[in-house]
């Protein structure tokens, strides 16, 4: 299972820069909370400056010898070195808390930017992506770039500040020597770089690595039952195995070379401090400097070179932040649903009329399931839908609602083509129940409600009546606010299904679709919502695909779909004496 | 924190050896600014080129020396956190994957995921961190004061009592953290079920264009994410302002004391600068510490919801099983194949009964069909032959032995089983099919050809090395029931279990597929749940089940003689043409 499909989803171009910017736009909206950082940052540091003068004069003092120490100016520095450094303490609290709420009010963004997004996508993306593998950019992608965020951009300031500071005062003591700075800073820019460029890789390897595995965890943990009913979980075992080495490959060898950064820079800073000692006693040798000179231009190059060396472990930090970024973007640049087009129509008060017009389609542009098809359907009428698996019956429906758009072709709903209308107006013509049911983790309550925003407790109970599951629901420990777990817990496929019909009675649409609707449900219910269907649905144009040619002897009009064509259509009666494909669909019926 | 250390133990060669590395690259990093107070103070006064050039290249060396010991012992670390979250991992997956059906109910899909991922990731972290910061900053702190002891110790004394004090404090707020994290990895587990619910019922969501409602709710649970992490942060920013302030408090308290000490001749004035250098060590080693809590307090958190499932009991225990007298004196083939010994069940302990008192045996070849309405039980049925589920009263025998007595594997390989919400994985049909079993080639494709797939995967470009996309997307409802049941057909398994597995294929392939059970697998026990009478009206027995419990049982014959629901369910499928 390793060749899985997924890995085409890996090792796409990478784009730092365009990263960068993206990540800056994000940035740029708290520019005022940063600025005010960054004035604090300032402040905190000339604090953090005062601090060790004070005690350099309270020491001055005492250095005055035994017996003779002032111990009132003692005092005076001694009182004024607590309140610095109280209120030091306390800047950096709210540097830090600051930094935080924007770290997570960034993340909180981005999150809501994916999600945002992730609506707007053509279900087509929906269909191609693992679930597991879109999570993991909203769990761990986001959350990387907010941590390194929060913690790394408050380190960065402040250094600026100290490295603008200390470099002002170290050319204000020897110009000369601060020419030894001109090698090393660009020793270590150099080094940071070319290990950049292999560890960005990695890292994004590494971030794909981890959707990867939460793709592959997702999908087995949902076939949880399937991989215990073949005692299988050895061998599933076995596959994440390799997906996880994989996985943990990655980890080691980023941080392989990712960690090599920072000691490294250690390194360069060192050797620049021991050339200052030698150079600097050079020049003292030929009286240029003082040897007070020297002791300072060393206390300060440290305070230069500290913040570079932290600059540089936080840059391991900042190529994941990049590379998990880098995937988000990628999300947020997927092509979204398109458009509806400039003064689309907004569909009202449809009367279900739906006409297609020679429309052929294929998922694949290259291998078409839908050939020339041609179909009128008037309000209120009902048309079925049938033929064996895979002649292309779901397929209609993806386009009816525009999920998918035709490769050629129209579909007009009262005349107007589903590409004039707005898609919000276009599918909230239709109501639908589909094959794959879908309840979410809330009441029962609703889960029916869903399509009716502000729907009464009235119509909710008379929509599961006329769905046959007011009594089942009734039956529940708390009724209609019983919530339903994740997935539909324990709730069986038919139930899950009838609630869904329940949801679709409520919702108020012309066009009602069913797609295999009932074939979950025992027939004698089903009866029962064929009848209750049959009045509700009696000014309604009504899409049937079911397998059960029972349910569908009544349809106005009867489309018998093989390999994406309209072998025959009609109504039940001149099918049956047609004797052709739809007569040997139906007897097979009877065959035991 | 048991959890991981548990998992780096195994390392424990490696982790010392790193840390030995990592010991003396710190060293190394503490020689070097004592070398260069040496030049500066001693050397460079002394006014010739040589010692000065001598002394600076003997510093180069040690820094060279120190980064090579840093970076071992970094790459030493990656290493260990490598093989031991490798082992973390795979003892989860293997742990979760083998959980009772309950017990995954209990844990829910979504967090048994994220404790997959992100929560792994996090004590990943922490296990590469400690190896390094958490060698570094204690050597750097310890050297430090070890260095200020020699030199004053009343005035280091100042920095000790500070010290403990301050560790105390961040060791207190970081287990408060702990909770806080907690609770923000499970609001993290909100947000992922609801982006998993929308990507699972996009379809749904566009058609009743449902997205602004999908996005508030979305928001406020990303909202509600966002507070409780702000939450845990500001607490947890704590810590670092904190120490800074403690050292920095002590620091004037040195100051002060010293003065004292000058006055009264105990010190030099000299030695109260060198404390003021050391002191900067000492900040930056518990700046780094602090980090290590902080990083402590989000693995702990999610080590500890990893470690829930890890040490979960296993709660279907298997029984010892001795055969009683009067089974083993049966021989095997007059035993019931299955057998159901007043069974009543409930999931969960306050929920009402969802089996009462099934009782029934099938015997060996024989097959039977459950009908009945949504909900009245069918799966349950099927939930307690399996063991997914342990029965409340009764027992369920196979072979005249309890399930219960079976080791889980061997008991789940007695069966092929078709479920209701069954899946195919994102991989190819022949490896949906032989599903890990090694099958032979003929099996597989044997099995296609019964289940009526054989058909359909001949027409495929690449055939049986079609890959299915993820969740069988890229296939029809038909087509895909019809590979699962060609993958429970497979190994020729004792017992066959379609629980409504043909509900998406035509009648036709239906009809096609039954006269094909009947043919090649008579001699398999096979129990087939439908909603089709057609589907089951042929076979040796029908039970009719209505909430919770068996209504009749009989042929079709019998049933539509006695039983009522039957006889109405017959009618209103068969409608108008019984006759043909």
């Amino acid at each position: 299972m390793a060749d899985r499909n997924r890995n085409r989803q890996l090792n796409q171009p990478k784009d730092t820069k365009g990263t960068i910017r993206r990540l800056l736009i994000y940035i740029m909206a708290y520019r005022h909370v940063l600025l005010l950082v960054m004035l604090l940052c300032i402040l905190s540091n000339v604090l953090s400056l005062f601090g060790p003068s004070l005690a350099g004069k309270a020491i001055n003092e005492a250095a005055a010898g035994a017996g003779k120490v002032n111990f009132s100016s003692v005092l005076y520095y001694v009182r004024r070195m607590l309140l610095f450094y109280v209120s030091s303490a306390l800047l950096s609290y709210v540097i830090n808390v600051i930094m935080m709420h924007v770290g997570r009010w960034l993340g909180n963004r981005m999150r809501q930017d994916v999600f945002h997004k992730l609506m707007k996508l053509p279900v087509s993306y929906f269909d191609r992506n693992q679930a597991g593998d879109i999570i993991s950019r909203v769990s761990y992608d986001i959350d990387v770039i907010t941590t390194s965020f929060s913690t790394d951009l408050v380190q960065i300031m402040t250094n600026v500040v100290t490295v603008g500071g200390s470099l002002i005062m170290m050319l204000l003591i020897s110009p000369r020597l601060v020419l030894i700075t001109l090698i090393t800073v660009p020793l270590a820019v150099f080094y940071t770089r070319r290990m950049g460029r292999i560890t960005k890789p990695l890292f994004s390897r590494r971030s794909a690595k981890y959707g990867e595995m939460n793709g592959y965890v997702e999908e087995m943990f949902s076939g949880h039952k399937t991989i215990l009913a073949y005692a299988h979980e050895d061998a599933v075992a076995e596959d994440f195995d390799a997906i996880n080495a994989d996985a943990a490959e990655y980890f080691y060898k980023s941080e392989y070379y990712g960690m090599t950064i920072g000691p490294s820079v250690g390194f360069i800073n060192n050797l620049g401090l021991s050339l200052i000692c030698m150079f600097g006693s050079i020049l003292y040798l030929y009286k240029q400097v003082s040897l007070g000179q020297i002791s300072s231009f060393v206390l300060y190059s440290r305070k230069f070179s500290g913040p570079i060396n932290e600059i540089a472990n936080i840059m391991n930090e900042l190529y994941s932040a990049l590379a998990a970024a880098e995937r988000v973007f990628r999300l947020l640049n997927e092509e979204e649903e398109i458009p509806d087009v400039e003064n689309a129509k907004v569909l009202k008060e449809v009367r279900g009329q739906v006409e297609i017009d020679h429309l052929s389609f294929g998922y694949d542009p290259g291998k078409i399931i839908l050939h020339d098809l041609n179909l009128k359907v008037k309000p209120g009428e009902m048309i079925a839908i049938v033929g064996p698996t895979g002649a292309g019956k779901t397929t209609i429906i993806n386009l009816l609602m525009r999920f998918y758009d035709p490769n050629s072709g129209t579909i007009r709903v009262d005349g107007v083509g589903s590409r004039e209308v707005t898609r919000e107006s276009l599918r909230k013509a239709y109501a639908m129940v589909l094959q794959d049911t879908w309840v979410f983790k809330g009441t029962v309550f609703d889960n029916i409600a869903y399509g009716k925003e502000d729907a009464t407790m009235e119509e909710v109970v008379a929509a599961a009546k006329a769905a046959r599951i007011h009594s089942y629901i009734k039956r529940l420990p708390k009724g209609y606010q019983t919530v339903i777990g994740e997935d539909g817990g324990n709730i069986s496929k038919g139930q899950k299904q009838m609630l869904t019909i329940a949801r679709a009675f409520l919702y108020d649409a012309k066009i009602l679709i069913l797609d295999e609707a009932t074939s979950n449900v025992d027939t004698t219910t089903e009866q029962q919502i064929q009848k209750a269907m049959r009045d509700l649905m009696a000014d309604k144009t009504c899409f049937v695909i079911a397998h059960r040619l029972s349910t569908i002897q009544n349809a106005d009009h009867i489309l018998v779909l093989d390999h994406g064509d309209i072998v025959e259509q009609g109504t039940h009666e001149t099918l049956m004496e047609a004797k052709g494909f739809y007569y040997d669909l139906y007897q097979s019926q009877f065959v035991s | 924190m048991k959890l991981i250390w548990k998992y780096m133990k195994p390392y424990l060669g490696t982790i010392s050896w790193g840390m030995t590395l990592k010991f003396l690259g710190t060293l190394g990093e503490l020689s070097l600014p004592y070398i260069l107070e040496h030049i500066i103070d001693t050397i460079v006064p002394l006014g010739k080129l040589r010692p000065v050039v001598l002394w600076g290249l003997l510093m180069i060396v040690m820094a060279l020396l120190t980064r090579q010991l840093n970076i071992g012992a970094n790459r030493t670390a990656a290493s260990v956190a490598r093989r031991s979250i490798y082992h973390l991992r795979d003892d989860l997956f293997r742990k979760t994957v083998n959980l009772s059906g309950s017990r995954f109910d209990a844990f829910s899909l979504p967090s048994l995921t994220s404790r997959m991922t992100s929560d792994s990731y996090n004590v990943q972290a922490f296990m590469l961190r400690i190896q390094t910061l958490g060698i570094r900053a204690p050597i750097m702190l310890l050297g430090g004061i070890f260095v200020t002891l020699t030199m004053d110790v009343a005035l280091a004394g100042i920095l000790c009592i500070m010290v403990p004090l301050l560790i105390f404090v961040v060791f207190f707020i970081t287990l408060k953290g702990v909770p806080l994290y907690t609770r923000v990895q499970n609001r993290m587990d909100d947000v992922v079920r609801i982006m998993r619910e929308n990507i699972i019922g996009i379809r749904v969501v566009k058609a009743l264009s449902k997205e602004p409602h999908e996005i508030r709710r979305y928001e406020q649970a990303n909202d509600d994410l966002m507070k409780d992490d702000i939450h845990a942060g500001v607490i947890m920013a704590i810590p670092g302002p904190f120490m800074q302030l403690c050292l920095n408090v002590g620091l004037t308290l040195v100051v002060y004391v010293g003065a004292l000490r000058v006055n009264g001749g105990q010190t030099e004035p000299g030695v109260i600068l060198a404390f003021l250098t050391y002191f900067n060590l000492i900040l930056q080693a518990v700046m780094a510490l602090n980090r290590v809590f902080v990083m402590y307090s989000k693995a702990k958190a999610s080590a500890d919801r990893i470690g829930i499932v890890l040490e979960d009991l296993p709660d279907q225990e298997v029984i010892p099983w001795t055969a009683d007298v009067k089974t083993s004196a049966t021989k095997a083939s007059e035993l019931s194949h299955i057998r159901f010994d007043h069974v009543s069940f409930r999931y969960g302990d306050d929920a009402e009964d969802s089996l009462t008192d099934i009782h029934f045996s099938l015997d060996h070849g024989n097959s039977l069909g459950i009908i009945g309405a949504t909900g009245c039980g069918k799966t349950t049925v099927i939930n307690l032959l399996m063991r997914f589920y342990d029965a409340r009263e009764g027992r369920v025998l196979i072979d005249g032995r309890d399930v219960r007595s079976f080791p889980k594997d061997d008991l789940h390989r007695k069966f092929g089983v078709v479920f209701q919400n069954d899946i195919i994985f994102a991989d190819t049909l022949f490896n949906n099919i032989d599903f890990g079993r090694n099958l032979a080639k003929e099996d597989v494709e044997r099995a296609a050809a019964d289940a009526q797939a054989a058909g359909f995967i001949g027409e495929l470009a690449e055939g049986y090395d079609h890959p299915a996309a993820i969740k069988g997307a890229n296939l029809s409802g038909g087509q895909k029931q019809r590979v699962m049941i060609a993958r429970a057909l497979a190994a020729k398994p004792e017992i066959l279990i379609l629980d409504d597995a043909s509900s998406a294929l035509d009648y036709q392939t239906d009809a096609k597929l039954r006269t094909t059970l009947r043919q090649n697998y008579k001699d398999i026990t096979t129990i087939m749940i439908a909603q089709r009478i057609s589907s089951v009206m042929h076979l040796d027995q029908i039970m009719v089940m209505e909430e919770g419990k068996i209504l009749d049982m009989g042929t079709h014959e019998e049933l539509l003689e006695r039983c009522d629901l039957y006889r109405t369910i017959y009618r209103s499928q068969m409608g108008s043409v019984t006759n043909v």
